[in-house]
């Protein structure tokens, strides 16, 4: 059953991913003019001949299936077109980018499953307990504030107010470490924008972790851990919580995208030089094709790690079958 | 009545219910108290709260924070609430559609909603706002375009459920078409989900707008809570009311409607009732 599952994983996988060109393709569309007037404007020269040979040049002038064809041909080889601003191919923009941005969502991603895991297991012990309605009021708290102004009001207590911890940025200008000292740099920029990325998916964690050990406690093999003989301390981690936290791993997934979207506030906030930063730079220098470039990395990159989470749910848990 | 009293016995659900009334009061009145409108430059810049006739200070152009905050509050509505409307709009037809008749037209929807559940919505939402130019309108229908799934996935598990009740085979019995069964048979049979879910969506709404403002993808005519945020962000170090009270109003909003979802949640389902 499992090389099936994995078969027909793959399958979806190609289709989001196809869909995201198909819908990018369309979504040019919705911009006013085309390709030759931007160019034009950026030339500060345009008549008629000039914008009839730009779009010939391009292939503007050509009937939609054809374009699409050639859109869907230059993206599957790489190709999403050249950054305005950067004159530079727009993937390699992206590329350039993304390692800072997969460290800071890898390390918030990280800090979430950990700290939300252990809330949760801390609020199953004794539901209805004070620290319980702590952790549930929190995450009620947590839905209602907007991400960026968290981490501005982080930037304020921990960087204005107490000056513990570097506000912006991802090294300190100018100082030119190496080695080591670069590294604890870098970790010491990373805690407030990392954390504040964390806190938001700390709540849900913390929920569902929650949610999951109080389902799995109550089944029988529990019981049956406990008649054994086994401490409390063993039967919660040996037995619940290994059994509730298989879940979770799918539930990272389904966070992904959520966490682009964060990602792409916080890096702002804290002039992280990751793909955020840059989709900013793209919205201000009205950059069109590096904006849809980045939605379709993002986009691709998601559905690639929600591919990797559900392969690694269905080796996880023997019970999983192929739904549909 | 009892709905209405079983909402209010929630303190939280009685509270959110004031809180948003008195921001709906604060938003239409705006412009009869401060008619000459929250871009009137009034005093020195990062003039702080309590500085005289300036409650809640100025900004780094020395407009009164008060005004903008109560010209904030009209947007922030105005746009949760029509967004919301969009996205309901397109969420129940699809949705009904989905699970009346099932079959391809429901596997094909659900196909959607899981391709929206994949893909990076708030990108996808800042390229729709960007390409058709940030202004009021882009913001709503770019906002409803990300939203409707959630709606489509809750009308169609109730009309997968609906529609094998005694009454709708009654109604076929009868020899009503299909749209009158979806629209005055199961629909109205439907409606406390999607009322539920909606007050959420509003709060929602209100985030994401602000988190496009903040990244200047909001109107260039209008000043917005978010808008007010990203404006300050220089100002941030030496004047903490400019980004601290526009959240706030903010987090309070969200939170009231939060509070008025789950309130109505309960108010709705009497055996969930404690």
């Amino acid at each position: 059953m499992k090389p099936r599952y994995i078969a027909m994983r793959l399958v979806k996988t190609v289709l989001v991913a196809a869909t995201v060109v198909v819908l990018s393709f369309f979504l040019i569309r919705l911009a006013p003019g085309d390709a030759a007037t931007v160019m034009a404007g950026q030339a500060g020269y345009a008549d008629e001949t000039f914008l009839k040979n730009l779009r010939a040049e391009y292939g503007l002038d050509q009937p939609l299936p054809v374009q699409f064809w050639k859109y869907v041909d230059a993206v599957a080889h790489g190709d999403l077109g050249t950054s305005y601003v950067r004159r530079q191919p727009v993937l390699s923009v992206i590329m350039e980018r993304l390692p800072n941005t997969l460290l800071l969502d890898g390390f918030a991603l990280l800090v979430a499953a950990t700290g939300g895991v252990w809330l949760g297991a801390l609020a199953a012990r004794r539901p209805g307990s004070a620290g319980d309605n702590a952790v549930s009021v929190l995450s009620m708290l947590f839905y209602a504030v907007p991400q960026f102004w968290l981490g501005m009001m982080m930037v304020l207590f921990f960087a204005v107010w107490l000056s513990v911890l570097p506000p912006f940025g991802i090294e300190t200008m100018g100082a030119d470490y190496t080695g080591l000292a670069r590294l604890s740099d870098v970790a010491e920029h990373m805690i407030l924008p990392g954390v504040t990325l964390a806190l938001y998916y700390m709540a849900s964690y913390a929920r569902l972790t929650r949610a999951a050990m109080i389902e799995v406690s109550e089944q029988d093999f529990v019981k049956t851990a406990r008649a054994k003989g086994i401490s409390e301390r063993q039967v919660a981690r040996r037995h619940i919580l290994r059994n509730a936290l298989i879940p979770l791993v799918t539930y990272a997934g389904l966070q992904a995208s959520l966490l682009v979207g964060g990602t792409v506030l916080i890096e702002n906030v804290f002039s992280w030089p990751g793909v955020g930063t840059l989709a900013y730079e793209a919205v201000q220098g009205r950059d069109n094709p590096l904006l849809l470039g980045i939605f379709i990395v993002t986009a691709i990159l998601v559905s690639l790690f929600n591919l990797l989470t559900d392969i690694a749910y269905a080796i996880v848990d023997p019970r999983v079958v192929l739904e549909r | 009545m009892s709905f209405a009293r079983h909402f209010f016995a929630r303190p939280t659900a009685a509270f959110g219910f004031a809180v948003f009334l008195l921001i709906v009061v604060i938003a239409l009145a705006a412009p009869l108290i401060f008619a000459r409108g929250p871009f009137n430059i009034v005093g020195m810049p990062l003039l702080a709260p309590g500085s005289p006739g300036l409650l809640a200070g100025s900004d780094v152009l020395g407009r009164d924070m008060m005004v903008g905050l109560a010209y904030g509050a009209r947007i922030s509505l105005l746009v949760g609430v029509t967004s919301t409307l969009g996205a309901i709009g397109i969420g129940v037809l699809l949705g009904a559609v989905a699970g009346y008749y099932g079959g391809v037209v429901d596997d094909l929807l659900m196909r959607i909603t899981e391709f929206f559940q994949i893909i990076p919505t708030f990108v996808l939402l800042m390229v729709l706002v960007a390409f058709m130019q940030p202004s009021l309108g882009s913001a709503v229908i770019g906002i409803a375009l990300i939203s409707w799934p959630q709606v489509a996935r809750v009308v169609r598990g109730e009309f997968l459920s609906l529609r094998e009740r005694e009454f709708v085979q009654a109604a076929r019995v009868l020899g009503l078409g299909d749209a009158n069964i979806i629209f005055t048979q199961i629909l109205p049979n439907a409606l406390s989900p999607i009322v539920v879910i909606s007050s959420m969506m509003v709060g929602n709404a209100i985030l994401t707008e602000s988190a496009l403002s903040f990244l200047g993808l909001g109107d260039p005519n209008l000043l917005s809570w978010g808008s007010m945020i990203g404006g300050s962000r220089s100002a941030m170090w030496v004047a903490w009311w400019t980004t601290v009270l526009p959240g706030l109003c903010i987090v309070v909003t969200v939170l009231a409607l939060n509070f008025i979802g789950d309130g109505l949640n309960d108010a709705f389902n009497p055996r969930r009732r404690g």
